[in-house]
């Protein structure tokens, strides 16, 4: 259709191409496709990396600048590099009692949290099918669960010390308690939330309540469950780090405690961004054990 | 009057909310024989689905009664597969998955393992999905979603297909496509069908008899055409016939001329 309009406007024809052969041509794109992948994906990276970098640098120079070297008071970060370096190098020494690298208080901690957030993920996905499903449940426990669910994690844990009488099982009792009301929640809103056309599938299929609970109730809930799952364990390890504190022992929630009393305060800058990487690392573990099993519906 | 395959006698149905009660259906009486395909077609709300759910046996029977090969329908069974209007597949499993788990169901005691592989397998080659039987839902179109689940019923191998509404929510290219799948599967299998649809082709096209139903509440069925087109059907040979062109006019006509949607009354 434009060639008529090309014959009549001279100037506007193309320029006719040189003659090019194609073995000529052909390895050109091959070539530049792949290292355009490369190219492509450094630059992604970059543009990944980069900005949270900068902001990084930029705040460690504003706190270099406004902190001074003056003695007592916040230390610039210089300072807390010369006083903790073997702290942030050597996270694995051990020289006997409390006396040990990070790595060993968080192991302690993250165990408290296992177990702690296992129990609370059991019995909360659990409860959370239950009140989801069962409107007697739901009517008779969720008034309960909205008021036990706003208590402060630290206020459990007197009454915890009073009736468990050790600092561990306590420990593991605040834990527990702090997350699995988001887990009990959101399971009961995943499971409420089926569609009625899943549940008639099932209906139509005949499914036994076993094969119904393993066959669409958990499925479908998944994604939810592990919404709830994702915020009781940033739950579970904020209050570790507070009833550590508290507890005494081992664990990083007492180092911080320990080094507060010492005057050490580069020594709890640095406990301060250890504890937020490994809360990000278990929040990104869930996020993936998710993803894994409800094969990429969960979001991520 | 119960000589029939599938009967439905006298069904009534009325739903209860709060103190009000509201009756949807009204004295339904309609006889279906084996191998029959019969299409049931009415103005929206006129209580179609609510039939088509009492045969399924997903809703209760509030007085008469559904009575299929002899048995009285009393809850849901995979010998009534539904095909869903929205094709209800879980999406967490792949094609065959979705396919897979009603023959586990309905043939555990009666076929092996291996049988129930190539059962599963043969009913998604019947429509044709098997290049995309490792596929979840959320991969493939809509059409193709409709054409697992119809694999699904299929599979269960029941007394008698439920379809409900199964192409509503299709473009027309795709839904002339499955249409012609349902009368070939319907012509290999001679399987009984009865489906809900609100497309009046449609419903000349694939069934033998359509059951027009009056307005809800408390609608009943109104008249009953009978579609005497040869089958194997073909759209574009049948679209000029006279039969074809009664039967549609019929319905056209019962739809639009004497049970017109009631807005003022109603």
């Amino acid at each position: 259709m434009s060639l008529p309009a090309l014959k009549l406007h001279p100037e506007f024809a193309p320029t006719p191409a040189k003659p090019v052969t194609p073995a000529a041509i052909l390895p050109m794109p091959r070539k530049s496709v792949s290292a355009g992948r490369v190219a492509q994906t450094l630059r992604e990276a970059a543009a990944n990396l980069l900005p949270p970098l900068i902001t990084l640098i930029a705040v460690l120079l504003i706190w270099q600048l406004a902190a001074g070297d003056a003695a007592g008071g916040l230390p610039s970060p210089s300072r807390i590099w010369m006083e903790s370096h073997d702290l942030i190098l050597n996270p694995f020494f051990d020289h006997g009692g409390t006396d040990k690298g990070l790595f060993w208080h968080t192991l302690t901690s993250l165990r408290r949290v296992a177990v702690g957030f296992g129990l609370a993920a059991v019995v909360g996905i659990a409860l959370g099918m239950l009140v989801g499903s069962s409107k007697l449940a739901h009517r008779s426990l969720d008034p309960i669960f909205q008021v036990l669910r706003t208590i402060p994690p630290l206020a459990w844990l007197p009454i915890s010390l009073a009736a468990l009488h050790e600092a561990n099982p306590s420990a593991l009792f605040v834990i527990f308690i702090t997350a699995i009301w988001p887990i009990v929640i959101n399971t009961a809103v995943g499971v409420r939330n089926i569609p009625q056309d899943y549940r008639n599938v099932g209906r139509v299929l005949r499914l036994s309540p076993i094969e119904h609970l393993f066959t669409i109730l958990l499925p479908a809930a998944t994604p939810y469950i592990f919404t709830g799952l994702r915020i009781g364990v940033g739950m579970s390890w904020l209050a570790i780090i507070a009833s550590e504190m508290l507890l005494g022992g081992v664990g990083v929630g007492f180092f911080i405690w320990d080094q507060y009393n010492a005057s050490r305060i580069s020594d709890i800058v640095v406990a301060l961004v250890w504890v937020g990487l490994v809360g990000f690392a278990l929040d990104r573990f869930i996020a993936l054990v998710g993803h894994i099993v409800s094969r990429g519906t969960a979001a991520n | 009057m119960s000589k029939s395959y599938l009967s439905i006698e006298n069904l009534c149905v009325s739903f209860r909310s709060g103190s009000k009660v509201s009756e949807v259906l009204r004295g339904v009486d309609l006889q279906i024989d084996r191998g029959e395909f019969v299409s049931i077609i009415g103005h929206s709300g006129c209580g179609k689905s609510t039939m088509l759910n009492v045969v399924a046996g997903l809703l209760p029977v509030s007085t008469g009664a559904v009575i299929l090969d002899g048995e009285a329908v009393e809850r849901p069974g995979p010998e009534r597969a539904v095909v869903f209007q929205n094709h209800s597949l879980l999406p967490w499993l792949t094609a065959y998955e979705n396919v897979r788990l009603g023959v586990d169901k309905v043939f555990r005691a009666t076929k092996s393992r291996a049988e129930r592989h190539e059962w599963t397998l043969h009913n998604l080659a019947l429509v044709q999905m098997t290049h995309a039987k490792d596929k979840k839902p959320h991969e493939i179109s809509g059409g193709m979603k409709q054409r697992v689940g119809l694999a699904r019923a299929l599979a269960m191998e029941p007394k008698v297909l439920l379809l409900d509404e199964p192409f509503g929510a299709l473009d027309a290219l795709t839904r002339a496509n499955l249409q012609d799948s349902v009368m070939e599967i319907h012509a290999q299998l001679k399987n009984t069908v009865l489906m809900i649809t609100h497309d009046v082709d449609e419903a000349v096209l694939l069934s033998d008899r359509i059951v027009m139903m009056t307005n809800g509440p408390a609608a009943s069925v109104g008249e009953i055409a009978h579609v005497d087109l040869a089958r194997p059907r073909n759209r574009i040979a049948v679209d000029a016939t006279p039969a074809y062109i009664q039967a549609r006019h019929a319905v056209i006509e019962f739809l639009y001329a004497r049970h017109a949607a009631v807005r003022a009354a109603a």
